[in-house]
């Protein structure tokens, strides 16, 4: 029997060189390292939006318009409630618009379109919308709808310039769950003698129907953060209104705006307004994850 | 013998006897001799004769790739009939074309008629909506609905087809009756379909199918999925359906085909290579080629 | 024959009323002409942006005001090479530094990280995604800018001779910290796609390195990376993407300083950011010219974006299994 001293001396050649381990180990740290500092932003952004935005809450800033005002540290400055109720009416208005069309070409490109040339092209230009930037969005509906008819900015413009971005977004989303609906229950009600378009609507729909609110969900948070397409459509105004067709408010706006403004209050005002932004769209995210859960696709 | 399946088999066959010196043995016959399946005596419901179905030079393609090569065969109305043959042989491509599922596969066409009794289901004038009622599919896995309990699973069929009228209730109970599966679930009809084993949920999907009432059903290996007393219950269910229905059954096990089928068919690389009654393919086949698949030289 | 009607009295077998035909059709042919609509929607776009260009174009030339080094509102000059620089500054500085720490994330997740940890660190990661831009902006310029204020004189006083980097004071809004919240934002898209590229590594690649000895870090260099290699730089272009047509935060981040180049650490401009500054009060010339600039920034991103989903493509359809064998097709599809 050999002594553990030779068989290590045996083994040795086996062994990986110290170099190699260090390397190993550094790298494996670096990864690691990087990682933590990619958490680290969202954790300082959440905490700072918590300090400075808390202090902002209080019943009058959800209930008071603001006033414009901006100069006068002495006068009230109001709170955000037209633009928390101008974001749930631009947005809602643009999801309403955004997501029946999304969904009807998504079940086009998986129900019908399959293979097809026409699909693949339509595809792969729904992938490149997804890439414009927010911003142009809004100078096209500004385009055709404010210098092309000569009238003024309007919530419901604004909607439009949203929906134009919620569009790929649901598209996409749209698509792959139900390119998850396993073709085995669309062959079953085929073979059952229904023709197509209820085979689409009693069993491929509902069928996907948990994941495709996952993806209308989070599209519209992401809709709900936007700026740049509401700043030359819907613009701004101070009072809530629940006329699209005039001038709206909202929450990204209305923090733009703040945030570069000279007054410290205004400029609370705009922390308090980003945390309730942020809540809003963090909610629905979270909605949005507890129902896909619930879906029995992938 | 005839082709009323209850002489096939009686429960004591040995196989020596049934040889003639030279012959093929049949296909190795498990400790367990087959047992006889019987059909019950007529149930109350009365049999309503099925439809035959005839293939006439039938050809199915992937794209340019010709999977089913010109065949002619005929299902007789009422009876059993299998497919049998090695994987990829274009059994279950042919039976597809039967209630026009094939040409749903993108880049896939078929030629030829498939006669429904005397009418053409691939003629221009047909819908083929109204093909696939008359002629049901089961699959190999079973695959109720999973957002639809078990009375609407059976339902759903005649929901989809809006074939309204009579009232829906009695015609899921008569669906679940003929499918052997009303004992079991008649007190559990909301619950989900997906919640039943494996076994209950094809004899569920044949209630699903059955409830439209077609004429002919076709099963694409509907047990391979299944454990072997599962599979006895739909062997049995099988018997007693032929009443009503014409039954095409694809399958793989060689055994299986003995138990159920009046007629077996054997097919190879896309062409019919034999069909008759089943005991003369396993025991006195024609073709040399469908002696040596019977006997496991291939497949 | 009489079996059809025994078999159905009044039903007739195999015909089904045009009529009700009609939902299939119309539903097929609508939802096609819809999805042709979106193709014409894009097309439209195009040519309307460019109708609003065109005075700009027609006054300074298309290659004039794309390169001319000169943005001056007051005096009516529009030349978009500082702000294209700007934007490639950025961009660049976002990719620098967001797309190492975005596909060390991937790693992490795909190879090292124990099992439980994988999910929270995935969803902290894409919840990077759900910060709004302006709120980015918000963020950048009240904490993270004048925190980093230090740090960067300290650096461009130790570096004073490099070009660039060095010498100057340090603004709070300058071409670094835009970038470095750009870096940020674009995170979550180039970790996910570099996320979703390394899972489908075969098993067998990774095990073959892992058998003749590799430490866990070469596995991943020799079977991993490689073979992710185009899927990640797919991701990072539409990073890129991101990245150039990004407004809001980087208006708030990167100052007003037309100016060719400048100072890392000093303001500077982008094309978004330019629209989203100056468009409120455009008139005449000058909105023409920032609808051109539009135009520009349009037109990039569709470039970089079709290059990177081009490239997605063809490093997606590269792990398929060999289509065209005629059995598999009749196997995969009969389930035979």
């Amino acid at each position: 029997m050999s002594t553990s001293g030779s068989e290590t001396e045996r083994l040795a050649r086996f062994n990986v060189s110290p170099r190699r381990r260090r390397k190993d180990r550094i790298a494996r740290g670096a990864i690691l390292g990087a990682t933590v500092l990619a958490l680290i932003p969202l954790l300082l952004i959440v905490y700072y939006l918590l300090i400075k935005g808390l202090g902002s809450w209080s019943p009058s800033f959800f209930t008071t318009d603001p006033t414009g005002n901006t100069f006068f540290k002495s006068s009230s400055i109001g709170g955000i409630k037209s633009a928390i109720l101008g974001t749930i009416e631009i947005v809602a208005l643009a999801s309403a618009i955004s997501v029946p069309i999304g969904v009807a070409v998504a079940v086009w490109l998986v129900e019908y379109g399959k293979g097809s040339w026409f699909a693949q092209l339509v595809r792969f230009f729904v992938d490149v919308l997804t890439g414009v930037p927010s911003i142009v969005f809004g100078l096209f509906i500004y385009i055709v709808l404010i210098v092309g008819t000569g009238s003024s900015f309007a919530g419901y413009k604004g909607s439009l310039a949203l929906a134009l971005l919620m569009l790929p977004v649901v598209i996409r989303s749209a698509e792959v769950i139900l390119m998850l609906v396993p073709d085995a229950l669309r062959e079953s009600a085929l073979a059952l003698g229904a023709p197509r378009w209820r085979v689409i609507f009693s069993i491929v729909l509902p069928t996907a129907l948990p994941g495709m609110v996952t993806g209308v969900l989070l599209a519209i948070a992401r809709a709900a953060g936007e700026t740049a397409p509401l700043l030359f459509t819907a613009a701004t105004t101070k009072n809530t209104n629940f006329n699209l067709g005039q001038f709206m408010n909202s929450l990204p706006v209305q923090i733009y705006n703040d945030v570069t403004s000279p007054t410290t209050a205004v400029v609370n005002r705009a922390w308090g307004a980003a945390l309730t932004l942020v809540v809003m769209i963090l909610l629905l995210n979270l909605i949005a994850r507890l129902i896909a859960r619930r879906s029995r696709l992938a | 013998m005839t082709s009323n399946g209850s002489s096939l088999r009686t429960a004591d066959v040995e196989p020596d006897e049934l040889m003639e010196p030279g012959q093929a043995r049949p296909p190795e016959i498990p400790s367990t001799k087959p047992q006889a399946i019987v059909p019950p005596a007529p149930s109350a419901a009365p049999a309503k004769p099925g439809l035959s179905v005839r293939l006439e030079k039938l050809r199915a393609f992937y794209g340019d790739s010709e999977q089913v090569k010109g065949v002619d065969l005929d299902f007789r109305a009422n009876e059993v009939t299998a497919i049998i043959g090695p994987s990829g042989c274009g059994k279950s491509t042919m039976v597809r074309c039967i209630n026009r599922m094939h040409e749903e596969i993108p880049g896939a066409r078929a030629e030829g008629r498939v006669l429904l009794d005397d009418f053409d289901v691939y003629d221009s004038s047909v819908d083929v909506v109204a093909v696939r009622r008359a002629i049901g599919m089961v699959f190999q896995k079973p695959n109720p609905f999973p957002t639809m309990s078990i009375f609407d699973n059976v339902a759903s069929g005649l929901r989809l087809s809006s074939r309204r009228g009579g009232d829906l209730r009695s015609q899921v109970e008569a669906a679940l009756r003929s499918a052997g599966l009303w004992e079991e679930v008649s007190g559990r009809l909301e619950e989900p379909g997906a919640g039943l084993s494996g076994g209950q949920q094809q004899r569920l999907c044949i209630a699903r199918s059955l409830a439209v009432n077609p004429e002919v059903i076709l099963m694409d290996e509907p047990c391979s999925a299944l454990d072997p007393i599962a599979t006895l219950k739909i062997e049995e269910l099988i018997a007693e359906l032929k009443q009503s229905v014409t039954i095409v059954i694809v399958t793989h096990n060689m055994q299986q085909a003995a138990r159920v089928a009046d007629r077996t068919a054997f097919m190879l690389s896309g062409e019919l290579v034999e069909v008759g009654p089943t005991q003369e393919i396993f025991t006195t086949p024609s073709d040399s080629r469908t002696e040596e698949y019977v006997t496991g030289k291939f497949g | 024959m009489e079996a059809a009607s025994v078999a159905g009295g009044e039903r007739s077998i195999l015909g089904r009323s045009p009529l009700a035909r009609f939902p299939d059709r119309a539903l097929k042919y609508g939802l096609t002409i819809l999805s042709g609509l979106i193709l014409a929607l894009i097309v439209y776009f195009f040519i309307r942006l460019v109708g609003e260009a065109k005075p700009a174009f027609a006054k300074f030339g298309v290659l004039g005001f794309t390169f001319d080094n000169d943005w001056n509102v007051n005096a009516e000059k529009f030349g978009a090479l500082p702000l294209m620089v700007g934007t490639l500054i950025t961009s660049g500085l976002a990719l620098l530094i967001g797309v190492p720490v975005a596909v060390a994330t991937a790693i992490y997740v795909t190879e090292l990280a124990p099992r439980r940890v994988r999910a929270p660190v995935t969803v902290l990661i894409e919840l990077l995604a759900a910060v709004p831009s302006v709120v980015y902006g918000l963020w950048g310029i009240f904490f993270l800018a004048p925190k980093l204020q230090p740090a960067e004189q300290w650096v461009a006083d130790r570096l004073s001779f490099v070009p660039f980097i060095g010498g100057g004071t340090v603004t709070i809004p300058n071409y670094f910290v835009a970038g470095l919240i750009l870096a940020i934002m674009i995170l979550p898209i180039v970790s996910a796609i570099s996320r979703e590229v390394m899972a489908t590594v075969p098993l067998d690649h990774k095990e073959a390195a892992l058998g003749l000895g590799a430490t866990r870090w070469e596995m991943i260099r020799i079977a991993v990376l490689p073979y992710c290699r185009s899927g990640i730089v797919g991701g990072a272009m539409l990073g890129l993407g991101r990245a150039i047509g990004e407004a809001i935060a980087v208006t708030l981040l990167i100052g007003d300083a037309p100016v060719l180049g400048g100072h890392l650490f000093g303001q500077g401009y982008s094309l978004a950011a330019s629209i989203a500054n100056e468009f409120g009060e455009a008139q005449g010339l000058h909105r023409s010219a920032l609808f051109a600039a539009a135009l520009v920034l349009f037109v990039l991103t569709l470039l970089v974006n079709g290059a990177a989903r081009l490239l997605l493509l063809r490093a997606t359809r590269a792990n398929k299994p060999k289509q065209g064998d005629p059995q598999a097709i009749g196997e995969a599809a009969t389930g035979a």
